[in-house]
């Protein structure tokens, strides 16, 4: 009876912190920018876009085309794309049993990437039950991927972390260069070299509700079903076969899940490009802090993600005002030591 | 009929037939250890026991259903495996662990109930793992990881226990402890138990019955006495041996020859 308190608590007490978390993230970011906007009068105007709040209007009517229009959409797309490269990199490390295995790292991202960059040029512009062609290529994209790259690094039944991030390592590098060259060929896309850039480096592209209205199903919906999969994932960690004496249907889940983890890669690359390491640096620390029960890292690590990646852009947009640095930038600056420093202590599980 | 059938099953993976025409029926309650060389098919017949590996013609089944007409759930829910090792990649903790057992009762998205926290306890305190209990799985011995996995297995409250080598890599006193503890939960409780094993000393004095592989077709299948004997070994293991009598419990007790003394003393 205790324990289940425990857990449950638990569950509550952090969720309830790290939603508080992000809610102030969510005003905080939206407060800073080109023009600095005073918090309180961002949530007067927030309220009074909810019945029963009038307060008089103080503040230009600029600044609340510049929340509405510019800054939420932008502030809570990466709200989405920090949720789902999280959630994202927890099934892909629960199923592949390495904490290491993060959506940009064993390739997923990049193969996002490739199919959301394919659907901008094709001269076509399909609809498919209200999804446009971008994220479903990015879809298809991160799928291919993610089985070609688990097929490649599988040795025997296993997973090796090095073989995982060889494959990885090399399947991005190699539809990374097929992107940018695309991306340098289009005529179609206009693009110049500084937005290939930024959507190689990661940067939130997020500009108008549309786009919030496309992901965000996407993502939401892929969490909530992540959590189906928790107690399946607690078994994939005895290993395909120890889940397989737990009454696991191992062919079918491992599909589910690499498909689930996919969709939400595809629905954060399709507004952000290429980040990495949120899916390896926030499961990692919230396994750290509450153990490695899915059934709370999901949900955690989704919230988590989250704030991480509003703070992040937040400081993308800010430190070099008026200039914008890519927000893979950012994140890869706090993930790539976190990533060497955890390579470092699982050394004994990549001795040859 | 109740207990384990297996009927005529034949098995193969890609790179060839492992097992031929098995037939073997186990009635609940039994101590069953398969015995037989490397390669013999022991593990294999383990997993078409347990259902996760599906026989190429023949038919298994429990308590008169056959596995094949049931989910993977329904059947983990009767049977349970112990493998010979598990690594878990991550931090849980011993009751976590064990808990994990009960993953073929929960729901989906429900938690686990009284019942489950009530399983879980049982089996801790049957393994004898109840101090254990918030230590993390990945920094206990070899030995105390054992105990946890049979606790695991435990938990699911099977019918039907699969070990496969359980004390290959364990000091003698722990391969003791754990046979211990699996043989008085087949007296006490009523648990079938089958077990690949390794050392035939050990099966002849925890097991009730030994089935001898060889080449994926049973050889033998009796007692230990009916099975331990000279001829048999020396045909299904190629060693040369003398059987002997265990001093207290008067079951066969094999004394491995080396082939150079053997020659020298005939």
């Amino acid at each position: 009876m205790l324990d289940k308190l425990r857990h449950g608590n638990r569950l509550l007490w952090v969720s309830l912190l790290l939603g508080g978390i992000l809610v102030l993230a969510l005003f905080l970011a939206s407060a800073f920018g080109a023009v600095t906007i005073p918090l309180p009068d961002i949530l007067k105007m927030t309220l009074n876009k909810v019945a029963f709040f009038h307060f008089p209007v103080t503040w230009r009517a600029v600044d609340e085309t510049i929340i509405f229009q510019i800054r939420l959409p932008r502030v809570v797309g990466g709200a989405l794309i920090g949720a789902a490269l999280a959630t994202a990199g927890v099934l892909f490390q629960g199923l592949l049993r390495n904490p290491m295995a993060d959506p940009y790292i064993i390739g997923t991202s990049a193969g996002a990437a490739l199919g959301a960059t394919i659907a901008m040029i094709l001269p076509i512009n399909l609809a498919f039950l209200g999804f446009g062609l971008v994220p479903m290529a990015a879809f298809v994209g991160a799928l291919t991927t993610v089985i070609l790259v688990y097929n490649l690094a599988r040795v025997g039944g296993k997973t090796p972390l090095i073989s995982m991030l060889l494959a990885g390592f090399v399947v991005s590098s190699l539809l990374g260069a097929i992107i940018a060259f695309i991306m340098s060929m289009s005529d179609r896309l206009n693009l110049d070299l500084r937005s290939v850039y930024a959507f190689l480096m990661g940067h939130v592209s997020v500009n108008n509700w549309g786009q919030i209205a496309v992901a965000a199903p996407l993502v939401i919906g892929g969490i909530i079903a992540a959590r189906f999969f928790a107690l399946r994932l607690n078994a994939f960690a005895l290993g395909e076969e120890g889940a397989a004496y737990l009454g696991i249907d191992v062919e079918r889940d491992k599909m589910l899940i690499l498909a689930l983890g996919s969709l939400l890669t595809a629905a954060a690359v399709s507004i952000s490009g290429l980040i990495g390491f949120v899916g390896l640096v926030i499961p990692h620390t919230v396994r750290l802090s509450l153990g490695p029960d899915h059934r709370l890292l999901l949900p955690i690590s989704a919230l988590a993600g989250a704030s991480f990646l509003v703070i992040a852009d937040l400081l993308a947009r800010t430190l070099l005002t008026p200039a914008e640095i890519p927000v893979g930038v950012i994140t890869a600056l706090i993930g790539a030591p976190f990533f060497l420093y955890l390579l470092r202590r699982s050394r004994r599980e990549y001795t040859f | 009929m109740s207990g384990l059938q297996i009927e005529q099953v034949d098995f193969s993976y890609l790179n060839g037939l492992v097992l031929h025409d098995v037939n073997l029926a186990v009635p609940t309650g039994e101590m069953v250890a398969l015995l037989g060389p490397n390669g013999s098919g022991k593990t294999t017949l383990l997993k078409i026991a347990s259902g996760v590996l599906k026989p190429k013609r023949g038919n298994v089944s429990l308590d008169g259903s056959s596995l094949n007409r049931l989910s993977r759930q329904s059947v983990a829910r009767s049977v349970a495996v112990v493998p010979q090792q598990f690594h878990i990649p991550f931090a849980f903790t011993v009751s976590e662990v064990v808990m994990l057992g009960r993953i073929p009762f929960i729901k989906a998205l429900a938690g686990e109930t009284t019942a489950d926290r009530q399983a879980v306890a049982a089996a801790m305190a049957l393994v004898g793992i109840s101090p254990l209990a918030l230590r993390r799985f990945d920094e206990l011995s070899g030995g105390e990881r054992q105990k946890v996995i049979l606790a695991m297995a435990l938990a699911q409250q099977p019918r039907l226990l699969l070990l496969d080598e359980p004390i290959v890599h364990l000091d003698i006193s722990h391969q003791i402890e754990i046979l211990e503890r699996v043989r008085s939960l087949n007296r006490e409780q009523g648990l079938t138990v089958i077990a690949a094993m390794h050392d035939l000393n050990l099966a002849s004095l925890y097991f009730d019955r030994l089935v001898l592989l060889k080449g994926g077709r049973i050889s033998a299948d009796g007692t230990p006495s009916q099975v331990l004997t000279e001829d048999i070994i020396r045909e299904v293991f190629a060693a040369t041996v003398r059987v002997e009598l265990h001093p207290a419990s008067g079951l066969p007790h094999v004394v491995l020859m080396p082939a150079r003394r053997a020659d020298t003393q005939q």
